[in-house]
């Protein structure tokens, strides 16, 4: 679903903050990427939502290539994928529900369908009663839900998570974890980048680590690449069928399936 | 766009004060330059309504047969630069020295006023050359006595005329870049303080028309405002200065209308250019 392939990324000033990385990750896989600052974290996270372009190699995600992308379908592939930052990153004169609803109000969903939508995500990172209050009225960790709702509303392949819990306390922290991992449960992959070493030690999940841009340590997929994985297509030219209900990707029959 | 129309309206009533601000800085940035408008406007009519006036006059011999002036008056009615011919006759001359200068009635007797032939100029032909040049082709009848054009005068009002334009350009064209600087900037800190929506909505996978919208719709929304707030603002000025300084003469209609859309295309190409800068990269 994700591969890297001896990506290397330059910024315009400064070395390269990702050097010849090569890794795939799977359809439902959990992730760690870990690090210190600076280690090119965030850059792959970027990377993978297309909010930088490597400078050399090829990432695929979801069958597109960054070789072969154009702008315009830069989009399309966003919209499967759901992302959450250490700052939430949400509008503060709107209320918990109309900051999910945003998301897909601007990617042009049917308004009928917004409101069933919306309610359900919000139930499902348990945030149900909190619907109508105002970020600055939640906690972090609060706020972090409604991210976190705002990302998997358009059910994502993958959630991409950027330090979640780096703004939170251990409580916070841990509710926070808990939820990515019930997320990833029900089938959606899910990269979370941490320098919270403890969490992930205390964890067997596949980690991915790095330091100065170089991926020094990975401890391997948890299960082979199936071989239809990096073929499976965006959803076709009509952009609203990306808004409606959970795009079938499962069956591409693509070959492409090399895998280290 | 019901969509693209409703955040657009909500970024009016979200942000009251800083909208209430950039639709009076538009505003203003266009009034002052309505206002140049305006007295370039009445300048250039008052300059035209006396460059009207700029005629040449050929004063005919006593006795002069009158099939020779008349074919005259044919030929010079052909000449390119003239507008139209009249000829004067002694009679006429004597009724409008009378009419013109009534107390001095009893001084004008019958045949003391020559006839002539009155010569108007198209526009663009006022200037001294073309004058002195018609004057030039008039000479060669041979009745024609004298010529008069009022050299001295016709070179001053040319001079005048030229130094209207040029001012005129210049100011203008100043005016025109201040006010389009001061809305463009106004227009792009209405965009950076919504950048984070931006953000988000590229995140989320809107499509870069999607986002430019609501935006676009804001600064065309802002600029129209301004533009009649503008237009209000100067038919104010224009009311309160016809009523204690001078009469004078407003946009016409068209004006006025080109004049509001004007503000409103700055508004929408300022917004543009400023949501442009957030879509640009990758």
């Amino acid at each position: 679903m994700i591969r890297f392939t001896h990506v290397t990324k330059h910024y315009p000033k400064g070395g390269p903050a990702l050097d010849d990385a090569s890794f795939h990750v799977n359809r439902g896989e959990f992730v760690f990427l870990t690090g210190p600052s600076g280690a090119g974290k965030s850059t792959i996270l970027k990377l993978i939502y297309v909010d930088e372009r490597p400078s050399q190699g090829e990432v695929r995600v979801a069958g597109q290539s960054s070789v072969t992308m154009t702008k315009h379908e830069i989009p399309a592939l966003r919209r499967r994928l759901g992302v959450i930052f250490q700052d939430f990153r949400l509008l503060e004169d709107r209320t918990a529900e109309q900051n999910v609803a945003f998301a897909l109000e601007v990617i042009g969903t049917n308004p009928q369908q917004i409101g069933p939508k919306v309610a359900r995500v919000l139930t499902q990172v348990g945030l149900a009663a909190k619907a109508t209050a105002l970020p600055h009225e939640l906690s972090g960790g609060e706020q972090q839900r409604v991210a976190i709702a705002r990302a998997l509303v358009n059910d994502p392949l993958v959630l991409l998570a950027d330090e979640p819990t780096g703004n939170l306390d251990d409580r916070s922290t841990r509710g926070i974890f808990q939820l990515l991992r019930d997320i990833n449960a029900t089938g959606t992959a899910v990269m979370m980048a941490t320098h919270d070493l403890a969490l992930v030690k205390s964890l067997d999940f596949r980690t991915l680590e790095l330091n100065r841009g170089k991926l020094v340590f990975d401890s391997g997929a948890q299960f082979p690449a199936p071989a239809d994985e990096f073929d499976a297509p965006v959803a076709g030219p009509d952009m609203s069928a990306l808004a409606a209900d959970h795009p079938d990707t499962a069956d591409a029959g693509g070959s492409d399936g090399a895998a280290s | 766009m019901r969509l693209a129309l409703r955040e657009a309206l909500r970024a009016f009533s979200r942000a009251p004060m800083l909208s209430a601000l950039s639709v009076t800085t538009i505003a203003f940035s266009l009034f002052a330059f309505g206002l140049f408008g305006l007295v370039a406007l009445n300048l250039r009519s008052a300059l035209a309504q006396v460059e009207e006036r700029v005629e040449v006059r050929a004063f005919i011999a006593e006795g002069t047969n009158p099939e020779a002036t008349a074919a005259a008056v044919g030929d010079i009615a052909a000449f390119p630069e003239v507008a139209s011919v009249r000829l004067v006759s002694e009679v006429q001359a004597l009724e409008r020295a009378r009419r013109e200068l009534g107390e001095f009635e009893d001084v004008f007797e019958a045949g003391i006023l020559p006839a002539s032939i009155e010569v108007r100029l198209r526009e663009g032909f006022r200037d001294p050359e073309s004058v002195r040049a018609v004057s030039r082709r008039l000479e060669v009848y041979d009745f024609v006595d004298d010529i008069r054009y009022g050299e001295e005068w016709v070179e001053k009002l040319h001079k005048l005329r030229t130094i209207a334009t040029a001012a005129g350009l210049s100011l203008g064209l100043t005016f025109a870049l201040v006010a389009i600087i001061i809305i463009g900037s106004t227009i792009r800190m209405a965009v950076l303080a919504r950048s984070r929506e931006i953000a988000i909505m590229r995140l989320v996978g809107a499509t870069n028309g999607f986002i430019r919208a609501p935006f676009l719709i804001e600064g065309f929304l802002k600029g129209l405002l301004g533009g009649l707030l503008a237009l209000v603002l100067t038919w104010v000025t224009f009311q309160f200065v016809g009523q204690y300084v001078v009469q004078a003469t407003y946009f016409d209609s068209r004006l006025a209308v080109l004049g509001v859309l004007g503000g409103a295309l700055i508004g929408l190409l300022g917004s543009a250019v400023s949501v442009g800068r957030h879509l640009g990269r990758v």
